[in-house]
């Protein structure tokens, strides 16, 4: 069985679903899992990580953070645990350090995957080109797989196993430092990782009337806001949370586009979601193309019944 | 001070992606060619970087001769001359490869501050930036949003998914550069001029094993047609309906 080693994100010793995820896809694919988790708190995460299918978590100690410095310890655990696949999410951490774990080992990198599966004694993977114009299946000839998986992708494998623990130090050769950190709003969901995610556009017309996209969100309970290009360089929101071509890729199990009218750049960031609910008050507007359920009319009525609806929905179950 | 913007060209926005007769690469019969967009950021921050501490910038591409029109467009913005890694298969070369050749060329050149593009707009794999730097043993900080330069260091901040993160680090350093760093200056018409003055050199690049291997590209699998549900609030009992016991998605 050829071992996967999994990079592990946590937020305060609570492993993120997108890395149970990844444990999840390493298992699919036939590999044995040792999973790496950094940071403070990382010794809280080993129960988890065993119930969900890690034969082994390696915590690695140390204060400082350095992206250059997590890579080569990471390239070291690899070589060691001889390792045929390194994984990381397709998180802004992902997508930092995985290609420097792959350069570390002479190795390919294959970003945001959709599909990992054994294929002989290397790999197989799909990934999108082109925005997602197009679907590419690559196979790898890397000594070492070296991928980042698209988050809400894969399924996660609830094993209720437990885990070897492995503590080792992180080395302090570090050429760039994390000094500060300045944390988005509490409780606020990353869009590209959130299972819902109530979107505006620039059918929303103001900045201040995104407080209707931000109680519907809320009343899920568990959704992030999104928005449109159009609405990021207005200034209406920051541009983590645009979604699309320059701005983020997500796959939710439920997507709400509020007033955008369905750009194919935006489309391309969105149209893996599961479930797609259009509201938009012109009826012939892109969006409806790819949408599953529509809604034709003013997003100004259609949002607060809706927020109640939702509301009353969950005080129900 | 040495700086280098590495670009790549892309197949304009517009571009109806088709796929060639191996039934595993681009079609590219009739495409037509841009600066990725995140590229146009590396070269304007290296420009300014130029303005604050002097040096000369130079623009790095892998590509064909015909490159030389990007390139165009970018010393057109200020930059003083331009590198073509010439390799008439560069649109297939994988990221291990990419980052490899231009790291080799940067540590010839001496290099102390490279700035690339976050992702290509075409393949999107936000790799190469990362990759050489760990490659030419640089410092390297992703996803820049902001950036305060002195005398061989650097504060930069970085868009993270949980808010914005700083970095500390020293010269040589590689910048991947993201939206709202900079606006991208406009080349006017002396800048253009000056452009057609100014050096391209076209260097042979050998060629490097890829290891990812195309197997097949195809068009994304079409949605299954959707439905109107209804119209303005009276709809939304009949929306709530279809979320809860058809999609079942709450
Ligand atoms: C290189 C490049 C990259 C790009 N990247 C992205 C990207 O990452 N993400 C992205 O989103 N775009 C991107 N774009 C921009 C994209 O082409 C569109 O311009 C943008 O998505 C439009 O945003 P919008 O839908 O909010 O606005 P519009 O196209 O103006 O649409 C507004 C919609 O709101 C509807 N509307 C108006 N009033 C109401 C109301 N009261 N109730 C309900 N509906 C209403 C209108 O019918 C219309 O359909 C990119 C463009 C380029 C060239």
């Amino acid at each position: 069985m050829s071992i996967a080693i999994v990079l592990i994100e946590h937020e305060a010793g609570t492993v993120r679903s997108a890395s149970l995820e990844a444990l999840g896809a390493a298992q699919a694919a036939g590999c044995e899992v040792v999973a790496v988790a950094t940071g403070s708190d990382a010794a809280n995460t080993t129960a988890a990580l065993g119930e969900h299918g890690a034969a082994k978590v390696v915590v690695l100690g140390g204060d400082k953070y350095s992206p250059d410095g997590l890579a080569g310890d990471l390239a070291k655990i690899v070589r060691e645990q001889g390792a045929k696949a390194f994984l990381a999410t397709a998180s802004s951490t992902g997508r930092d350090i995985a290609p420097r774990v792959a350069a570390e080992l002479d190795c390919a990198l294959f970003s945001d995957c959709t599909a990992f599966e054994a294929d002989g004694d290397s790999f197989k993977l799909v990934r999108p080109w082109l925005a997602g114009k197009l679907i590419a299946s690559l196979k790898s000839n890397a000594p070492v797989t070296c991928a980042t998986l698209r988050r809400n992708t894969f399924a996660p494998k609830a094993t209720g196993g437990s885990a070897e623990v492995m503590q080792v130090d992180s080395s302090t050769d570090f050429r760039a430092v994390l000094s500060k950190i300045e944390a988005k709003a509490e409780g606020m969901l990353d869009v590209a990782e959130a299972p819902i995610v109530v979107s505006g556009g620039r059918g929303m017309k103001e900045a201040e009337h995104f407080s209707l996209i931000e109680n519907l969100a809320r009343a899920f309970g568990n959704a992030a806001v999104g928005a449109s290009r159009a609405v990021v360089d207005a200034g209406w929101r920051p541009h983590a949370e645009q979604v699309g071509q320059t701005g983020k890729t997500v796959a939710p199990q439920l997507y709400i586009a509020v007033g955008i009218s369905g750009a194919i750049q935006h489309l391309a960031g969105m149209k893996t979601s599961k479930v797609i609910v259009a509201i938009n008050k012109d009826a012939d507007a892109p969006i409806f193309k790819i949408a599953d359920f529509g809604i034709v009319g003013d997003a100004f009525e259609i949002l607060p019944r809706l927020t109640e609806a939702v509301l009353e929905a969950r005080a129900k179950v | 001070m040495k700086i280098v913007a590495c670009i790549k060209r892309v197949p304009l926005t517009e571009t109806q992606a088709k796929v060639a007769a191996d039934g595993k690469s681009l079609d590219s019969a009739g495409v037509e060619y841009m600066t990725s967009f995140y590229d146009e950021l590396a070269v304007e921050q290296a420009v300014k970087s130029k303005e604050q501490l002097g040096g000369e910038v130079t623009i790095l591409t892998i590509g064909p001769g015909s490159a030389s029109k990007e390139l165009r467009e970018s010393l057109a913005k200020g930059a003083d001359k331009g590198e073509i890694l010439v390799d008439d298969n560069w649109s297939m070369r994988d990221n291990r490869a990419t980052a490899k050749a231009l790291a080799n060329r940067l540590r010839e050149m001496g290099a102390d501050l490279v700035f690339c593009g976050r992702v290509a707009t075409d393949r999107d794999n936000a790799s190469v930036g990362p990759m050489l730097a760990t490659y030419l043993g640089a410092a390297c900080v992703t996803d820049v949003v902001e950036l305060e330069l002195s005398e061989g260091k650097g504060i930069a901040k970085r868009e993270a998914d949980s808010g914005v993160e700083s970095y500390e680090f020293s010269f040589p350093a590689v910048i991947t550069c993201q939206k709202d760093l900079n606006e991208p200056r406009y080349a006017g018409l002396k800048g253009i001029m000056a452009a057609k003055k100014k050096p391209i050199e076209e260097l042979p690049l050998e060629a490097e094993d890829n290891q990812i291997e195309p197997l097949s590209l195809d068009l994304p699998p079409a949605r299954a047609e959707g439905r109107i549900i209804g119209e303005g609030a009276d709809a939304v009992p009949a929306l709530m309906d279809a979320l809860l016991n058809e999609a079942k998605v709450l």
